[in-house]
């Protein structure tokens, strides 16, 4: 029965996988960026919530509510300044400046907030530890279960976005081909800032979730970027559902891994990583770029 | 009037002078075919129009405005659509969200979902399929429907027959005919086939290594004329106005 448990605590550890990755997913299939700051970013919002938190006295949960517009605003100001200007230089340039970003936003954040760990799990009450016992004694978590209802909510709703809505239709149409989408009407530059915007949204989403089922500080960005990095190659960049598969898998492999060894989590994830990346290369000739699955859009 | 107008328009392929001073303007409801041989810089110039390549000098005016270094977007919001060379189709959406998307950017008249299906019967049992699972004459049709959904007062058409079956151009002409018997349309037209030109445009511009070396009304032209000046045999006389 303990096999059992520890692949559920797998897919709820997956679900904040897929819902961190998902922004990274996002970004990739529209603009073919790899934002190395996404990690970071997630931090900054997860600092930001945590910073109205305890400053308003008022609920994570409220807190992410306010702070979602302000990283939507910071995603529309991330394309314009540097994003778009990297893409400009080619399609390395966004690697290395988005590198920079996240150097400049964890040694910012050391500035302002110090080494000290910081966690929302204080503003949540009891959701941080409460949990349900199912028959044969399996332990369900109120707040994983939380997560991978807001991480199935959140991809689902992209979906709907992407298929439904003219927003959503315009971002399919430059993530193919953004000359073409100029061609009819469609004006690039906005639909990038708006998909960075939503992409940032989810960052935060992510972020907080990570504030309140661990501890953070300043450098727990770059970790947090190779597990959604990991969890988007396992499932197929710019595929939103493949995020969610990815993360669930990175997170099984992960939980299984601890039961072998203590660092057996980290080593279990990494090692399904690369088992699916050695696959990839055999199975399509060895061309690199379907270690990624090249998407030709964001909505497959 | 010229509702179009392009004067002394110059572009650029890195250093190779793809169109050169080219001048020539369109009225509202006229139908001006560009021909020439592969190179002569045609798709070039129709996508400077467009507002896709960037020009290297020269104008390009519509309805009286100066557009200057106006984006893509902006100049399909005032009315110029490009269908492109190779249709371009977004392959991974349904035939309906090509036409929708471009239906929720472009401006707003009398072309909606209803009017391009009806204008273009073959697309309406595939309203589900994707772009990129169409036929060449399927795609073509799409792609003009796409263009139509912007509400165009120029239509810019890039090599409508290009690798198509003769059945196929057949079934997008006919097609198009909607457009063209509408009269309110101004297209420019890039073809390869000069029998089907000389049929239906009303002016004729005939292009060379950048530059229009040939140009009058279909009418006043012969077969021979055109094919000299797509040949370069009217080469050193300039541009030539029948």
């Amino acid at each position: 029965m303990m096999f059992v448990d520890q692949i559920l605590a797998g897919i709820f550890l997956g679900a904040y996988y897929a819902l961190i990755a998902c922004g990274l997913s996002f970004l990739f299939g529209v603009m073919r960026i790899i934002n190395l700051a996404h990690g970071s970013i997630a931090i900054v919002s997860a600092y930001l919530v945590f910073s109205l938190s305890d400053h308003f006295g008022i609920s994570p949960f409220f807190g992410l509510l306010l702070a979602l517009p302000v990283m939507a605003a910071a995603g529309f100001v991330l394309q314009r300044t540097v994003l778009e200007r990297s893409l400009r230089s080619g399609p390395l340039t966004p690697l290395l400046s988005t590198f920079g970003l996240a150097v400049v936003l964890d040694n910012s954040m050391f500035q302002r907030f110090g080494a000290d760990t910081r966690s929302l799990a204080n503003g949540i009450g009891d959701l941080s530890y409460s949990g349900w016992t199912a028959p044969g004694g399996i332990q369900v978590g109120q707040l994983a279960v939380l997560t991978l209802v807001v991480a199935v909510a959140l991809l689902g709703g992209l979906q709907l976005l992407l298929n439904y809505t003219p927003l959503g239709r315009a971002i399919r149409a430059c993530a193919e081909d953004p000359d073409t989408a100029e061609l009819v009407g469609i004006d690039a530059r906005n639909v990038y800032a708006a998909a960075t915007a939503i992409a940032l949204v989810t960052v935060a989403i992510a972020g907080t979730f990570l504030g309140m089922r661990a501890t953070f500080d300043p450098y727990t960005g770059p970790t947090q970027l190779i597990f959604a990095f990991e969890a988007v190659v396992i499932g197929g960049a710019g595929s939103l559902w493949g995020t969610l598969f990815g993360g669930i898998v990175l997170g099984v492999a992960q939980n299984l891994g601890s039961q072998v060894s203590p660092q057996g989590f980290l080593i279990g994830g990494h090692l399904v990583f690369l088992v699916v990346l050695a696959a990839r290369f055999a199975l399509a000739g060895r061309d690199w770029r379907s270690v990624v699955r090249f998407r030709k859009r964001a909505a497959a | 009037m010229s509702l179009l107008t392009v004067d002394k328009l110059s572009a650029r392929h890195g250093l190779l002078q793809a169109v050169r001073d080219v001048s020539f303007g369109a009225a509202e409801g006229e139908i001006l075919a560009l021909v020439g041989a592969n190179g002569a810089g045609k798709t070039t110039l129709l996508r400077t129009i467009a507002g896709s390549h960037r020009a290297a000098g020269g104008s390009v005016s519509f309805d009286g405005a100066d557009l200057g270094s106006m984006r893509a977007h902006r100049r399909v919001r005032l009315g110029i659509a490009l269908v492109p060379e190779g249709r371009r189709l977004f392959g991974g959406m349904t035939v309906e969200e090509n036409l929708a998307v471009a239906g929720a950017n472009g401006r707003r008249g009398r072309w909606t979902l209803e009017t391009v299906l009806d204008a273009f019967p073959m697309l309406k049992p595939l309203r589900k399929r994707r772009g990129g699972e169409l036929s060449g004459g399927q795609q073509q049709a799409a792609a003009i429907g796409r263009a139509l959904m912007t509400n165009p007062r120029v239509l810019l058409l890039d090599e409508v027959s290009l690798g198509l079956s003769p059945v196929a151009v057949s079934a997008v002409y006919e097609s198009l005919q909607a457009v063209i018997a509408e009269g309110r349309t101004t297209i420019v037209l890039v073809e390869q086939d000069l029998s089907r030109v000389m049929r239906i445009a009303t002016r004729v511009a005939c292009m060379l290594e950048g530059r229009i070396v040939l140009e009058g009304k279909a009418a006043d032209l012969t077969r021979e004329a055109v094919t000299e000046a797509y040949f370069g045999l009217r080469r050193g006389e300039g541009g030539v106005h029948a």
